[in-house]
């Protein structure tokens, strides 16, 4: 296997006694999107937020182009800044209005001229269909809406890899699709992904790889989604896909 | 080293005075908070009603006590008294009827507070449950009113027991007044006693308010 | 009521609310710095200082005003500390009003969820930048209405400076209902001129309080 985009080797989180991750390795290629699922509390959120040096971490590495994403390192700031994130709450910033949300990091961070940052937000805000809303504020807009807003301000820093932390559990059902559609968009366009989800539809189609995750370990792997979905080779993994069914 | 008067403290009775003027601002605290407690629920309830006379006419009470000192009032009420109506007000009359009407105003935004921050949803769960108007209020609603109020309304009591200093202006021999009338006493003997005794009555207000006021932290969080 | 009285009295009233304006916004600019201080050490968790900041706090928040001033104004000296009435005043109201300002700056702070300051984290800004663009700007909105409630009651406080022969408007008051016995004249004129200082701050204040609500949160 040639150089992966992402590798994560050995990584290891615990709160005091409890260890939500146990040795895990995982290696994202570049223009991959992975998918991982898993029961509540298996650690697959946990996993994204050491992966973004936001969690204290017990034990191995994150490595982006084989440099080490750490939380105390230097260069964390530039690290993160090729690590694009979106949360499940959105987060936007409520006292800046959609635009200023897109431009706070790219303006003040990277240090870009506005003019040229701000031409780059309206047209991601226009690809996500929210051209019209770039004065208003995060509480104006929907669920849905303030999801693509979060999508576009992960976006503009250019990110080489995008994490996804179960982008559709807050909203309403009618609206998923609509943040689903946006996503399957930076799929067939080549981004690098890893995704954490509950829409068992939505990682079958987006998916080039499953990952399975239970207690902290990786059970069951797979290159071939709709295999999986079918016919999981586990048994936990059966047990999981089967809580899905009516 | 100089004497810091803490000797004056131990001569005599001089100890106990002082904690029997603690005592007159305590006293005081705990009848105007009383009060006040009893007539902000009836303000409270009033006010969270259709009136809107009401509510404007508290909304410049509230204004009123909002940017009113305390000191104002208690001259007012205690020097005016006599002026305009001839009326003969105790000094402590006077102290807990200012206190009682800052209180009272206090308690009644509270209760009114709380009341609307009932969600409309937990007086139509209880309806749907069956139970009657008065059974939503005595099992639903006041419950949890109480707990939101119990914090704040302790809160009310060290502010008030805070803000009794302010009675010796008009007179009343509480803890300062007892201790000014001790350095005074000593002023040849121990000429330093006012630092030794300023500083006892400082933390004697705190060894009252602290507990009290760690007390309602305790319950805001418990009950949040 | 005696019209003439009053408007003879009105030069001392004039001057004397002056002079508690000058002495009240003193101490709350002061109440302010202390406050931010403490508020950003308790938030950053600095240790030691936290530790300071936080015995600071109980202590002044819950100990009347009027016996802080007496500590100040006639206990230090017998120590050898001699503090002018004035800058007694100053002292006394910043520190009270700095236990204040504290709290309600660090619950605004408080306030603001942690993944706030993740998110903006996640864009690559650094923890500082986070909290400057971030953070803060929320927590501050947040904190108008608690801050205008603080200068209130502390302008409010203002009248035991009196207790320190500080010539306030209380001060003004007694001194001429002790000399002229026009109690209510002078009782009047007393509660109007606390009106005029202070109707006008309350009503700034619901007043930004609006606008800031409005401004940094759309309508």
């Amino acid at each position: 296997m040639e150089n992966a985009l992402l590798e994560i080797k050995g990584l290891k989180k615990a709160y005091g006694e409890h260890i939500v991750l146990d040795g895990l390795d995982l290696a994202v290629d570049r223009g991959e999107v992975v998918v991982v699922i898993g029961p509540s509390g298996c650690g697959k959120s946990t996993l994204l937020r050491c992966v973004n040096a936001l969690e204290d971490i017990q034990g191995g590495e994150v490595r982006l182009n084989g440099e080490p994403v750490r939380r105390d390192g230097k260069n964390i700031s530039q690290m993160r800044q090729k690590i694009g994130m979106v949360f499940q709450s959105y987060d936007l910033f409520p006292h800046k209005t959609i635009l200023e949300n897109i431009l706070l990091a790219p303006t003040k961070v990277q240090k870009r001229p506005r003019p040229e940052a701000e031409s780059e937000a309206l047209e991601l805000l226009a690809r996500v269909g929210l051209a019209g809303r770039r004065d208003d504020y995060p509480r104006q807009l929907s669920g849905g809406q303030k999801q693509r807003v979060a999508i576009v301000r992960a976006l503009i820093m250019h990110p080489e890899i995008l994490l996804l932390d179960e982008i559709t559990a807050a909203l309403d059902p009618e609206m998923v699709h609509e943040v689903l559609q946006v996503v399957l968009g930076l799929a067939r366009s080549g981004s690098t992904m890893l995704i954490v989800t509950h829409e068992m539809a939505f990682a079958r189609a987006i998916a080039d790889r499953v990952v399975f995750l239970e207690d902290g370990h990786i059970v069951e792997e797979s290159r071939e989604p709709k295999a999986f979905f079918d016919r999981p080779a586990t048994d936990r993994a059966r047990q999981f896909l089967r809580t899905f069914e009516y | 080293m100089r004497s810091l008067g803490l000797d004056v403290l131990w001569k005599g009775k001089n100890f106990l005075r002082l904690l029997g003027g603690l005592w007159v601002a305590v006293r005081i605290s705990l009848i105007s908070v009383a009060v006040s407690i009893a007539l902000g629920l009836v303000l409270g309830v009033l006010v969270t009603g259709q009136s809107r006379v009401l509510k404007a006419l508290f909304r410049v009470y509230l204004e009123i006590v909002r940017i009113m000192p305390q000191m104002v009032l208690l001259f007012v009420v205690y020097f005016g008294t006599t002026r305009v109506f001839g009326w003969d007000l105790s000094a402590e009359l006077s102290a807990v009827i200012v206190f009682s009407f800052w209180g009272a105003a206090e308690m009644g935004d509270l209760v009114r507070g709380a009341l609307i921050s009932i969600p409309r949803i937990q007086y139509e769960s209880a309806e749907a449950l069956g139970l009657s108007a008065g059974q939503a209020y005595r099992y639903v609603i006041l419950p949890q009113t109480v707990r939101r109020l119990i914090p704040l309304s302790i809160n009310l009591i060290t502010r008030m027991i805070k803000t009794t200093s302010l009675v010796m202006m008009i007179g009343m021999v509480e803890v300062l007044k007892v201790a000014q009338q001790i350095i005074e006493a000593n002023r040849r003997t121990s000429p330093n006693a006012a630092f030794g005794l300023f500083a006892v009555v400082l933390l004697l207000y705190f060894a009252i308010c602290w507990p009290i006021s760690r007390l309602a932290s305790y319950l805001e969080k418990r009950w949040a | 009521m005696d019209f003439e009285v009053m408007r003879a009295y009105l030069p001392l009233y004039r001057d004397a609310l002056l002079l508690t304006l000058r002495v009240g916004w003193q101490g709350v600019l002061l109440a302010f710095f202390i406050g931010v201080v403490c508020a950003v050490i308790l938030h950053l968790r600095l240790p030691v200082l936290r530790q300071a900041a936080a015995v600071y706090i109980e202590f002044f928040r819950n100990t009347p005003l009027l016996v802080q001033l007496f500590f100040l104004y006639f206990a230090l000296p017998k120590v050898g500390l001699r503090v002018g009435a004035e800058l007694c005043g100053v002292l006394g109201l910043g520190l009270l009003g700095g236990a204040y300002m504290a709290e309600t700056i660090r619950s605004g702070l408080e306030s603001v969820t942690p993944i706030q300051s993740e998110s903006a984290q996640s864009l690559g800004m650094t923890r500082m930048q986070a909290f400057r663009y971030v953070i803060l700007p929320q927590a501050v909105s947040r904190s108008v209405p608690g801050l205008v409630a603080n200068v209130i009651f502390l302008l409010k406080e203002t009248s035991v400076f009196s207790t320190i022969s500080l010539m306030d408007l209380m001060f003004t008051a007694k001194d001429l209902i002790g000399m002229y016995a026009k109690t209510m004249e002078c009782l009047t004129l007393l509660v109007v001129f606390y009106l005029i200082m202070l109707l006008p701050v309350s009503i700034l204040g619901s007043f930004v309080e609006r606008r800031l609500r409005h401004a940094e949160f759309g309508p």
